[in-house]
């Protein structure tokens, strides 16, 4: 469906246009930008409503299409557009930022205006990567977006912030670069940067495989999988919150959204030879980071490690498709695998964004990360107890949260491909609720830790409400789950039948 | 040459280089009147004169290649191009020199008198069409800036590094001479189009025409700074006085690029196979080069100069393709890179005062309490560089990127996206010293309002070239069609 108005652009240049604002405004006012930073990610969250409302979810065809020549000499377009699968993610994006807007509004005190400034400005690309649907304007916007992030873990982070945030910046560039060959090599075969083009367009196996190989450096280091993920509990523990929740939250989920945008439609048939590599990698994720994530002495890490094996459902999802339209014959049985896939990236961003900014809100108050610190909060912070209870048992997947509704997907899938990916990917069902109960029996439950403890306070109504919120969210995806799984049904179908066709 | 024998087309085609010669003898006749405090004449006649080349230059270009003085010299939209380009990067230079020259006393009519001969040598690069024009045009360059980098005769460093630089390039000249030699002596001609057709006769295994062209790679690549002939650059670059360096990285850059798309593409392109691989060497080399060792740099301009060889290594290999294209994504390189090295070293002139270099990478901590937009100029500069979008930095090398994957050379793309990655570190050192540390320094910064705007549009350029490529890049296109 086509509005009169062009509203993918205003969603990526409204925020990114405040954001400059903001820095030309610079910090003589710390009050007028929040109320700035807060009305803009407002008013972007409501057009993202529009747009969620006027999606037509019978088609898989790209929807809200822009089209505008960029550069004439490398026959790039400004090209925008949405399906099943960008729509969620966008939503996602500006559920999110409001909320990382508020959490900060008090606590960051150095340079308030630049803080919100990169948060609008990171808003706007990362809106801008999931709408782009020309190749050379996602990787444009794919790239833009370290910097804002590179800003906000270097000047707003903890101790080891510089060693962090150019682990994150180097690690991630380096990816990117070879995904820029590959981009570069299609564009010279097929002349064109659309992706739509690429998808359609026959590739030999072995240049498959060299392009399959060249996106999983970049999709993997993004996710992250095991073994490229190092970066990611560096950066988790020393950005400030904000930036941990837009990173675990929307950040992550780009590398889950360029194996299904990128990867297995542009390369099918090297996603189908080499499935089992990126199976074993997710499987390896869920389990032996599962452990890892056991042994955390840090709250943020523990989480971090967490995050690693919970993006292993996604990629586990996404890549058993093959396996069980082999084992199965059955379209809906494949689809059913990215289902969960895409069910888990939104139902992570929500959880993982609420654990992170449950731990900022005893992180503003204590200043320590370290769990032996806590214990016994509940009894000087009930209603924090109560939230943090709820999102670690949604992080554990509790039916009735939407933790559980992707991880039930997934596992239920790759029972059709396999009962040992099965069985290893229920593995995490026992090992996720060791960690984070263990977790919360030991930050919350017990008597009361030591004197710091005693004397905290509960959540104040900034907190409650971004809390409140997210609690809300996750118990509706988890009741009810079918209008997202409805949005995304023809996409999902459609991406389903690309990756059945060979491309040879 | 008999004077009857110059035709009308012939002075109309050379009229930029008749303006500028004859507006810089005035100018040196004028600044003899003058003292320090009046030097100020001297700098809005440059200005002048450099706005009335530019006028000259774009009233008298030609759509089509035309060749005069006897096929000595070729006007076509490349020369237009790049000499409107150098116009602009010597008038950016003077108006960022000006101040930091006065307040140091260092203000003599030399420096615009000197900048102008150069860019003259530039422009006679630019349009020759000979063996002798081109070395006529390499040798006022260089005996230019041997003069300017011993500019501030007070200084030691400035001395030496003028003596390392003069000793080097007259070597480098001699084996570009020497080259030009064999050339001349196996095709019988000086005249590049007779010299191409002559070469494509010999087809490409003349052993005499390859060893003639060895000395010309090494002719080049001393002139653009290339590994293995770059060992001037970091010492000349730290040594010079700043705006001197600033010089240097700027306008000869379209001269090198002149140099070799002169003599290798239209001289030498019958011998494409034969200089395609010494310059993948040249290119290979000096990005490992450049990039690594700016790592272990802590004086900004010495960084800055390994910069500029890394950069080279690209430019080349957007030359080494041998295509059109190829040519495109050097040229538009060679341009973008011109307008971020004049940022830069800019940036520090901007954090220097009367006493006090800003050459220390230290010198940039905490720029962002200091002036949080300039700390954003610096910031686009240093990304821009790292060739990081949507600065206009990632599309030179996506451009040169795609010329090299265009030909086959899958394995040299791969190490250059790699070699950026190593490159990518130590400009975001940079940025981290501006934002992530606290200033050692808290002195407000200088600089007249006319340099500050300057600098500022120049920032901006790098973020708006870099979101809007398509204009520049079609206008590189469009000289080579």
């Amino acid at each position: 469906m086509q509005t009169g108005w062009p509203i993918l652009s205003v969603l990526i240049w409204l925020p990114t246009l405040a954001g400059v604002l903001l820095l030309v405004l610079g910090d003589r006012s710390a009050a007028v930008a929040r109320w700035v930073a807060l009305l803009t990610s407002v008013a972007t969250f409501l057009v993202s409503i529009v747009l969620w409302r006027d999606f037509d979810s019978t088609t898989a065809a790209m929807q809200f299409v822009e089209r505008q020549p960029w550069i004439g000499a490398f026959n790039a377009w400004y090209h925008l557009g949405v399906d099943g699968i960008s729509m969620p993610l966008i939503v996602l994006t500006t559920f999110i930022t409001p909320l990382v807007v508020i959490a900060g509004w008090t606590v960051i005190e150095k340079r308030p205006a630049q803080y919100l400034a990169a948060f609008l400005i990171l808003e706007g690309l990362m809106i801008g990567v999931f709408a782009a649907l020309d190749a050379m304007l996602f990787y444009v916007l794919w790239e833009a977006m370290l910097i804002p992030m590179f800003v906000i873990i270097g000047v707003w982070g903890g101790p080891r912030r510089v060693y962090a945030t150019l682990k994150f910046f180097l690690y991630t560039f380096l990816g990117s670069v070879l995904m820029l060959v590959a981009l570069v090599y299609l564009y010279l075969q097929g002349g064109s940067y659309s992706i739509a083009d690429m998808q359609a367009m026959p590739l030999g196996l072995r240049e498959q495989v060299a392009i399959f190989m060249a996106f999983l450096v970049a999709f993997a280091v993004k996710v992250p999988m095991w073994p490229v993920h190092t970066w990611l509990p560096d950066a988790h523990v020393e950005a400030p919150t904000g930036g941990s929740v837009i990173l675990a939250a929307i950040m992550l989920k780009m590398g889950g959204y360029g194996f299904l945008r990128f990867s297995l439609p542009i390369a099918p048939d090297a996603s189908r030879e080499l499935d089992w590599l990126i199976i074993a990698l997710s499987l390896t994720a869920v389990v032996y980071i599962g452990f890892v994530a056991l042994v955390q002495q840090d709250m943020k890490k523990l989480v971090a490690y967490s995050s690693i094996a919970h993006m292993g459902f996604v990629t586990l999802g996404a890549f058993a498709a093959f396996q069980i339209f082999e084992n199965t014959g059955s379209v809906t049985g494949a689809a059913m695998g990215l289902d969960g896939a895409m069910v888990q990236m939104i139902s992570h961003g929500l959880i993982s964004g609420a654990l992170f900014f449950c731990i900022g809100v005893l992180y503003d108050r204590m200043h320590s990360r370290q769990i032996a610190d806590y214990g016994g909060v509940i009894n000087t912070m009930p209603a924090f107890g109560a939230f943090m209870v709820l999102f670690a048992m949604a992080n554990a997947g509790l039916p009735g949260t939407s933790g559980f509704v992707g991880e039930f997907l997934v596992i239920l899938a790759s029972f059709r491909a396999s009962f040992w990916y099965a069985f290893l990917a229920g593995m995490t069902l026992i090992l996720g609720a060791a960690y984070t109960l263990w977790l919360v029996k030991r930050v919350v439950f017990g008597p009361v830790g030591n004197s710091h403890v005693a004397e905290l306070e509960d959540l104040n109504g900034r907190e409650y409400l971004v809390l409140g919120v997210l609690a809300v969210a996750v118990l509706a995806l988890g009741l009810w789950p079918a209008p997202l799984l409805e949005v995304m049904r023809p996409t999902i179908e459609q991406l389903v039948q690309q990756l059945m066709l060979t491309k040879l | 040459m008999n004077p009857a024998s110059i035709t009308r087309l012939d002075l109309v085609l050379a009229a930029p280089e008749i303006f500028l010669l004859t507006a810089v003898c005035v100018i040196l006749l004028v600044d003899l009147f003058l003292d320090d405090e009046r030097r100020v004449v001297t700098f809005v006649l440059s200005l002048v004169a450099l706005a009335g080349a530019a006028w000259v230059t774009a009233r008298t270009g030609v759509d089509a290649r035309t060749v005069a003085w006897h096929g000595n010299y070729v006007a076509d939209p490349l020369g237009t191009l790049l000499k409107l380009v150098a116009y602009g990067a010597v008038a950016v230079v003077f108006l960022y020199s000006y101040g930091y020259l006065y307040v140091r006393r260092l203000i003599k009519g030399e420096f615009f008198v000197l900048g102008l001969f150069a860019l003259l040598g530039i422009m006679v690069l630019i349009s020759a069409s000979s063996l002798v024009t081109l070395y006529l045009g390499v040798e006022l360059l260089a005996l230019s800036m041997y003069a300017l980098v011993a500019y501030n005769r007070d200084s030691g460093v400035a001395a030496e590094a003028a003596i390392k630089y003069f000793v080097l390039g007259s070597i480098a000249s001699g084996a570009l001479l020497y080259g030009m030699s064999m050339v001349y002596g196996i095709t019988g001609s000086l005249q590049l189009g007779q010299v191409s057709e002559s070469v494509a006769a010999f087809g490409p295994n003349q052993i005499g025409l390859l060893f003639g062209l060895a000395f010309i790679i090494v002719g080049i690549a001393f002139k653009f700074g290339a590994v293995p002939f770059h060992m001037w650059v970091p010492d000349v670059y730290h040594g010079a006085p700043t705006p001197v360096t600033l010089f240097l990285s700027s306008a000869p850059k379209l001269a090198s690029f002149a140099l070799a798309f002169r003599l290798l593409a239209e001289g030498l392109g019958g011998l494409h196979d034969g200089w395609q691989d010494m310059l993948i060497a040249v290119a290979v080399l000096s990005m490992a080069i450049g990039n690594v060792v700016a790592v272990a740099q802590t004086n900004l301009k010495r960084m800055l100069a390994y910069s500029t060889i890394s950069h080279v290594g690209f430019i080349l290999m957007g030359i080494l393709a041998g295509t059109s294209e190829g040519y495109q994504a050097a040229l538009y390189y060679t341009i973008t890179y011109v307008i971020m090295a004049i940022g830069g070293f800019g940036m520090i002139i901007l954090l220097s005062r009367r006493g006090f270099e800003a050459e220390r990478l230290d010198d940039f901590k905490g720029l962002n309490a200091r002036s949080p937009w300039f700390a954003a100029v610096m910031l686009m500069l240093m990304f821009s560089m790292a060739g990081v979008p949507p600065f206009v930095g990632f599309w030179a090398k996506l451009a040169v990127i795609q010329a090299a994957l265009d030909v086959g050379l899958l394995w040299l793309a791969i190490v250059a996206v790699v070699f950026s990655v190593i490159g990518a570190y130590y400009y975001l050192r940079v940025v981290k010293l501006m934002y992530f540390d606290e200033p050692t320094e808290r002195a407000p910064l200088e600089g007249s309002s006319s340099f500050r705007f300057v600098l500022s549009a120049n920032g901006v350029a790098v973020l708006l070239l870099g979101m809007y490529p398509g204009l520049l890049l079609a206008i590189c296109a469009r000289v080579f069609s």
